[in-house]
């Protein structure tokens, strides 16, 4: 059953180049905006530039005499446009506060960014000419964009809702009722620690672009979009505009890029749909960078309070968390789930008793609104747990690896079963951890820093690290389920062998950048024993790939990659059948190596799978009930999600009389089992591990008190370019998973979740001397150089 | 940025320009506050230079004007007006990708493409002013394209491998 016990591989786990790769580097590839699509109108939005206003009038005939301008409309007149307000497929709890939120608003604006009108126009120029000829008068309110200020309830967004909180998300699991309270009071040693996840633009580098296509005649229409979420957009704006399903059909062309921004069901992409259909023309629209800034969704957003109490060897004895999460001014399509989803991970890679007291509130804020990113709620607790392990053992005054080394989860525990009921399926912390010591020479490093960090010493050498579990591969549906998500965590693959004996597969995950066309084309390779070029692979589209879930959460290979293996069991079942049929044996009696099925014992009784499928095709000698053509389809339910582990350390010098941090080394060592193809893997990990470094570092939406986001484009929101980063060091264990026939694990989100703690822990680690014990983020240099000047002044007093 | 430009666009003052794109001359009127890039992916019908931003921060307009590489939406498609334009279309000769291509695909230093052609381009043009560049060199040579994607790891690499196999 298990490729890697039965036969070597011979494409799984070789560094096959992409064959993504020539049409995006030649200019070949077509994103959603390159599509030539004629007679299509352009649509430009009118964005509020207050966070919060009434409404009080919208003139927009002045924007109507602009050659070229269609129609210009308000949220008032498209208010019977709507079937339903715009999705929140993520109830988390029974009563969540969720406001009804509009493509367009009507009476009154909750961000800056929020939708007030919609130009139609024959040119982009002529749209975007528009927007400054209507004349909104707005009566500006107090924005809240405090999270604290926002749970006091002193100014309320939505009225009607009667307060600023969404919702309380709590999760207490005690041995013994009481036992967390019990565990602090008997705590030899204590920590209680707050953590600012500041707001982050997710920035994929390809701004967000639609175009709706209708055919009113044939009662259809094509929407073009740059998703990550072809198949649940399909369904979602079908709903929302009250389409039967049938009739919608939803294209992700070349897709650049989405990190969770392009999981979501946006205004675009309805008013596109929406203006298509009443004008029977095609309607398109791209956004400007600072559009994207602030009405693309953001990410984290949270304001973390975390106690760990441990015993006098520092074993953790409960953990105690309290979350403020940030929905901003309204709950998008899985806004309320983000800091869910991390809800589990507060105990790292940690074992700990069931002594564990977590509870999330998540409030409004008049800020854009926050959804998934890269990581989704498990970077946030994960640098949580990491960072309250550093102040732990500062507090017993000792090393934090070797604190670390006394509370991880161990390998002969595994299969594990949390406190929480979930069980991780497998790991060796020590060995990842030990791994990613050696290749930093952590002995070495350390006595360079005795050194080096002497009294009057302005370049600070720290070292840093963090341990982290992901729980990725989302997952069995029924644990979905127990979480009020609205969907299932299946994927669907077809795969097909056509006469000719060259393989089609056709996958429900949706690539924009993970090159799962070469790596579904491997495992497909692998299991029929067909050249890795002869399999075409299908995505993308819901009129080929009508099933699916798309990607995100890091799940498109632990569930969409097996489901590929298992249609090609399927596959392979049946074309055994054929084989057995034609070379009058028993199914039993044939083995199928090197793509043919041959009779054990009499290896010249055979027959290739090329035979079989166009056998299969032109149907003449099949065995009785069976049906022509070879091909399979499997809807795949994983029983678990997936848990790829690792740790990450780095070494940093900063300066302190800049506040200046240079990464001198990088290295992750990451865990995702077996490796379909390791170039890419590594490639998800330097990725990933640059935006976890840039959260650290470099990257916030900041915005002013009120509500105005002061970096609202790319010469302030500091994305870092190739000279701020340093190379990556990779390095791997490798521990299949138990519960899926490839061993494999998801890799996308690893790297950003193992980062941001590694560099602060660094930074942390280097000022300690001088008595600095925590960093805001990013550490700026302007944020380090004044933690130092507080740290060491507080210190002389 | 061209805000109180917009009786231009209604009065159809046009201008005439001739730009060569990829050794083929395009004739042709362009109001005066187009921007190449607009220019290329709309009058020249080539998509392959994409727009990330509207600052030209991020360089995934990068192409190659007289031999230099520019963003291309800092000039004006009259500012360009005679000049030979190569964009990520014109790299390839007769089916065979450049070595700057080839390099970035055999060191995985793209992942969803879309700063990739600017990113070859710049590239390329960070070569022919430096033909062996350091790691450091690339690294700040490179400093006004951005990715998302890739950490810019495997990119340095395609460059410096591109750079040694010359």
């Amino acid at each position: 059953m298990t490729i890697t016990e039965n036969k070597p591989s011979k494409i799984i786990g070789t560094r096959l180049l992409r064959r993504e790769d020539p049409p995006l580097l030649t200019g070949e590839a077509k994103f959603t905006n390159d599509l030539n699509i004629p007679g299509a109108l352009h649509l430009s939005v009118l964005r509020s530039p207050f966070a919060h206003a009434k409404i009080k009038s919208i003139d927009v005939s002045a924007a109507l005499k602009i050659a070229g301008v269609i129609a210009v409309y308000t949220g008032k007149d498209l208010q019977s446009a709507w079937a339903a307000p715009m999705p929140c497929a993520w109830p988390v709890t029974t009563d969540m506060k969720n406001p009804p939120h509009y493509p367009l608003a009507s009476d009154k604006v909750n961000y800056v960014g929020d939708g007030v009108a919609a130009v139609l126009a024959t040119n982009e120029t002529a749209s975007r000419d528009a927007l400054d000829a209507i004349d909104v008068e707005y009566e500006p309110l107090k924005a809240v964009v405090d999270l604290e200020d926002a749970l006091s309830d002193k100014n309320v967004i939505h009225k009607d809702l009667g307060t600023n909180k969404s919702y309380t998300w709590p999760l207490l699991v005690e041995e013994t009722p009481g036992c967390v309270e019990e565990a602090f009071k008997k705590a030899k040693y204590k920590v209680k620690e707050r953590y600012v996840q500041q707001r982050l633009i997710p920035m994929a580098m390809e701004p967000r672009a639609i175009a709706a296509v209708p055919q009113p005649f044939g009662g259809d229409i094509t929407l073009y979009s740059s998703t990550q979420i072809p198949h649940i957009l399909k369904v979602m704006t079908a709903l929302t505009l009250g389409i039967p399903e049938q009739q919608v059909r939803v294209v992700a062309p070349s897709v650049g890029g989405g990190f969770g921004s392009k999981l979501d069901v946006y205004a675009e992409e309805l008013l596109c749909m929406a203006l298509a259909r009443k004008h029977n023309t095609p309607v398109r629209w791209v956004e400007e960078r600072t559009e994207n800034t602030q009405a693309t969704i953001q990410g984290r957003g949270q304001i973390q309070h975390v106690e760990l109490a441990a015993d006098e060897k520092g074993k953790i004895t409960a953990v105690r968390v309290r979350i403020i999460g940030d929905m901003g001014a309204y709950l998008q399509l899985v806004t309320p789930g983000v800091p869910i989803l991390g809800a589990f991970l507060y105990a790292g890679v940690y074992d700990i008793p069931k002594a564990y007291d977590f509870s999330c509130t998540s409030v409004f804020t008049n800020l854009t609104p926050t959804d998934a990113y890269r990581g989704a709620g498990r970077p946030e607790a994960t640098y949580a747990i990491e960072m309250a392990i550093e102040a732990l053992a500062r507090e017993m005054k000792i090393d934090s690896f070797e604190l670390r080394k006394r509370n991880y989860i161990k390998k002969e525990q595994f299969p594990y079963t949390a406190f929480s009921g979930l069980t991780y399926d497998s790991g060796d912390h020590l060995l990842a951890a030990e791994k990613a010591a050696k290749m930093t020479d952590l002995a070495g490093v350390r006595a360079q820093q005795k050194k080096q960090n002497v009294p009057g010493a302005t370049k600070l050498l720290g070292v840093g690290m963090s341990s982290y579990f992901e729980m990725c591969g989302l997952a069995p549906s029924r644990v979905l389920a127990s979480l009020n998500y609205s969907a299932g965590g299946w994927e669907a693959a077809t795969v097909r062998v056509l006469p000719t004996n060259k393989v089609q597969v056709i996958t429900g995950t949706s690539p924009h950048g993970q090159g799962h066309e070469t790596s579904w084309a491997m495992i497909a390779s692998e299991k029929l024993g067909v050249a890795p070029e002869d399999v075409d692979v299908l995505h993308s589209d819901t009129a080929i790939s009508a099933l699916g879930l798309d990607t995100y959460g890091s799940r498109s290979l632990p569930v969409g990659g097996v489901a590929i293996a298992l249609a090609c069991d399927k596959v392979i079942e049946k074309a055994k059948l054929i084989a057995a049929h034609q070379l009058e044996c028993a199914v039993e009696d044939l083995q199928f190596v090197n793509s043919t099925f041959s009779v054990k014992g009499s290896p010249d009784r055979a027959l290739p799978l090329a035979a079989i499928a166009f056998g299969a095709f032109t149907a003449h000698n099949l065995p009785d009930g069976c049906e022509p053509n070879l091909e399979a389809q499997v809807s795949y339910d994983p029983p678990n999600f997936s848990w790829p582990f690792g740790t990450h350390m780095c070494v940093v010098e900063v300066d302190t009389e800049t506040g200046a941090v240079k990464i001198l080394k990088y290295i992750a060592v990451d865990d995702c089992g077996n490796q379909i193809n390791p170039l890419i893997v590594e490639g998800q990990v330097h990725g990933g591990v640059v935006q976890g470094i840039a959260q650290a570092l470099f990257e916030e939406a900041v915005y002013d008190s009120d509500g105005n986001l002061k970096s609202s484009n790319l010469a302030e929101y500091l994305v870092p370019a190739a000279s701020d980063v340093p190379s990556i060091t990779t390095g791997h264990t490798v521990t299949p998973s138990p519960t899926n026939q490839l061993g494999v694990k998801g890799i996308g989100e690893a790297g950003t979740i193992g980062a941001a703690p590694t560099v602060m822990t660094a930074i942390i680690d280097a000022l300690s001397g001088l008595g600095v014990t925590s960093m805001a983020m990013p550490a700026s240099p302007q944020t380090v150089w004044k933690t130092i000047q507080e740290a060491t002044r507080g210190g002389k007093k | 940025m061209f805000g109180n430009d917009a009786e231009l666009n209604m009065g159809g003052l046009k201008m005439k320009v001739s730009i060569t794109v990829n050794g083929k001359t395009h004739d042709g009127d362009v109001e005066p506050r187009t921007l190449l890039v607009h220019y290329i992916r709309e009058a020249v019908g080539l998509t392959g230079t994409n727009v990330g931003c509207d600052t030209s921060s991020c360089g995934a307009c990068t192409i190659h004007m007289n031999g230099e590489a520019v963003k291309s939406c800092t000039i004006l498609a009259v500012q360009a007006d005679g000049a030979s334009v190569t964009t990520i279309e014109g790299l390839a000769k007769d089916g065979v990708m450049h070595p700057m291509q080839t390099a970035f695909m055999e060191n995985h230093g793209l992942q969803c493409g879309y700063c990739t052609p600017g990113m070859v381009m710049a590239a390329i043009g960070l070569l022919n002013e430096n033909p062996k560049p350091t790691e450091e060199e690339v690294r700040l040579g490179l400093e006004g394209n951005l990715c998302r994607c890739t950490g810019y790891h495997n990119i340095v690499k395609s460059v410096l491998a591109a750079a040694s196999a010359k």
